[in-house]
């Protein structure tokens, strides 16, 4: 995988904007992964927790095509486990918000059938809705 | 002396055993819980953008609900207390959004609102000893894995109800309705939440291991106190081919469901029904042990 660094991009708009969303410093990870190794999804994950901010940092807007942020299941693990304090859920919220403002939503109500939709408690469905959808 | 309750979407539908429970233990223990005259769900997710006020309307008009109400609400749900106490702190943070929130909604949230989770009353206004005191079916040789999940206590600077990584506080309230609290390594590990509807293949597979590692430490259940872990725990046993759930399936109980049992309270108040593993067999057992105890 080729990935083009340039300052310009780091200092950039996609940066700016994730920033701006997240309230979170994206310099501050020094990439100590601790943040992958809590994450209780990360085997199921195309690319870690510790990548995808490493991506964001350098202004590589190809994250936003990683599966990570749908897979995230906001449990705060990293957070509460990020020596640099900063908040990766916020982070991977903002980077979902901007893939749906650009392609649409993620999960729409109308793929939740009754079979599968009918027996869950209703905040998983309120949840998942609101995470992955506008 | 009542308290006032908010009890969300779930707790009044689909895990009415929880809220059923907990409302006859809170009676019991002379705390009974009243309903906030209104209320709506509290959104099930706390916005995580800096600038989404929008979702921040609903769990705001719950505490200015709560003001009106005294100022106090409890809640059982894990997900309505995370998401009620992180919109606290958020407005408390940005006065400006509660501001804009306050306008938009017409209903004014002041920014003095309490918000608890029942545990939390039970461990700080009950106190666990007094929670013995009221024990008349104590719960000796039962082996119960507490398992905590994620929202009820992360991020812990926001929260502050128990320590995030090695809690106690479903320890203690195993220990004080006289079962025997198993550690064991999957107590904070998150069982998938909502991915059940996105991924559901994710949390099945996080919710066997959580199960697995209770089983191996010795757990005959676990307790927790989130209607969605418990139906991940709980259906993750249930197998693909359609067949009864195994011989060592382990039922998933609310905590308020087994201090219902050893608070000596009716049947009807446990709340048991929708389990997919059937708690009945192990309360039968306990049954059988205390009936034991007192014929020798």
């Amino acid at each position: 995988m080729r990935t083009r660094i340039s300052a310009a991009q780091v200092r950039g708009a996609f940066v700016e904007q994730v920033e701006a969303i997240s309230g979170e410093n994206l310099l501050a990870c020094n990439q100590c992964g601790k943040c992958s190794a809590g994450c209780p999804v990360a085997f199921a994950m195309d690319m870690l927790p510790s990548q995808v901010l490493r991506l964001a940092q350098l202004g590589d807007e190809t994250v936003l095509e990683a599966d990570t942020i749908w897979t995230c299941a906001a449990c705060q693990t990293c957070a509460s486990r990020c020596p640099q304090g900063i908040e990766l859920p916020r982070v991977m919220e903002a980077l979902r918000l901007i893939q749906m403002e650009r392609h649409g939503d993620h999960l729409g109500s109308d793929r939740l059938a009754p079979e599968t939709a009918g027996g869950l408690p209703q905040l998983a469905v309120i949840g998942a809705l609101r995470k992955f959808s506008q | 002396m009542t308290i006032p309750y908010f009890p969300g979407c779930t707790l009044s539908t689909q895990a009415s055993g929880y809220d059923r429970s907990g409302r006859a233990v809170a009676a019991a223990l002379e705390m009974p819980l009243e309903d906030l005259p209104e209320w709506q769900c509290c959104g099930a997710t706390f916005p995580l953008a800096t600038d989404n006020s929008m979702a921040l309307v609903a769990p705001t008009r719950l505490l200015a609900e709560a003001e009106r109400a005294g100022g106090h609400v409890t809640t059982l749900c894990a997900i309505c207390f995370h998401v009620l106490r992180r919109t606290q702190v958020a407005l408390a943070e940005k006065p400006e959004a509660l501001e804009r929130i306050n306008w938009f909604t017409e209903t004014p949230y002041e920014g003095g609102a309490r918000v608890s989770h029942f545990l939390g009353l039970l461990r700080d206004e009950v106190g666990w000893e007094g929670v013995t005191a009221r024990v008349t079916r104590p719960l000796a040789g039962l082996k119960v894995a507490p398992y905590y999940g994620c929202l009820l206590l992360r991020p812990e600077r926001e929260i502050g109800l128990d320590d995030a990584e090695t809690p106690t506080l479903l320890h203690d309230c195993l220990a004080a309705l006289g079962a025997e609290a198993v550690s064991f390594p999957y107590e904070v590990e998150c069982c998938g939440a909502y991915l059940s509807v996105s991924q559901p293949e994710l949390p099945r597979q996080l919710s066997q291991e959580i199960v697995a590692s209770a089983r191996a430490h010795g757990a005959q259940a676990l307790v927790t106190a989130c209607p969605l872990c418990q139906y991940n725990l709980d259906s993750a046993q249930r197998p693909q081919n359609g067949e009864g759930v195994a011989a060592n399936a382990l039922p998933i109980l609310y905590f308020t469901q087994l201090m219902a049992v050893a608070l000596g309270l009716e049947e009807e108040s446990w709340g048991l029904e929708g389990h997919v593993v059937d708690p009945r067999p192990l309360f039968e057992k306990i049954g059988d042990r205390l009936r034991s105890r007192l014929e020798s």
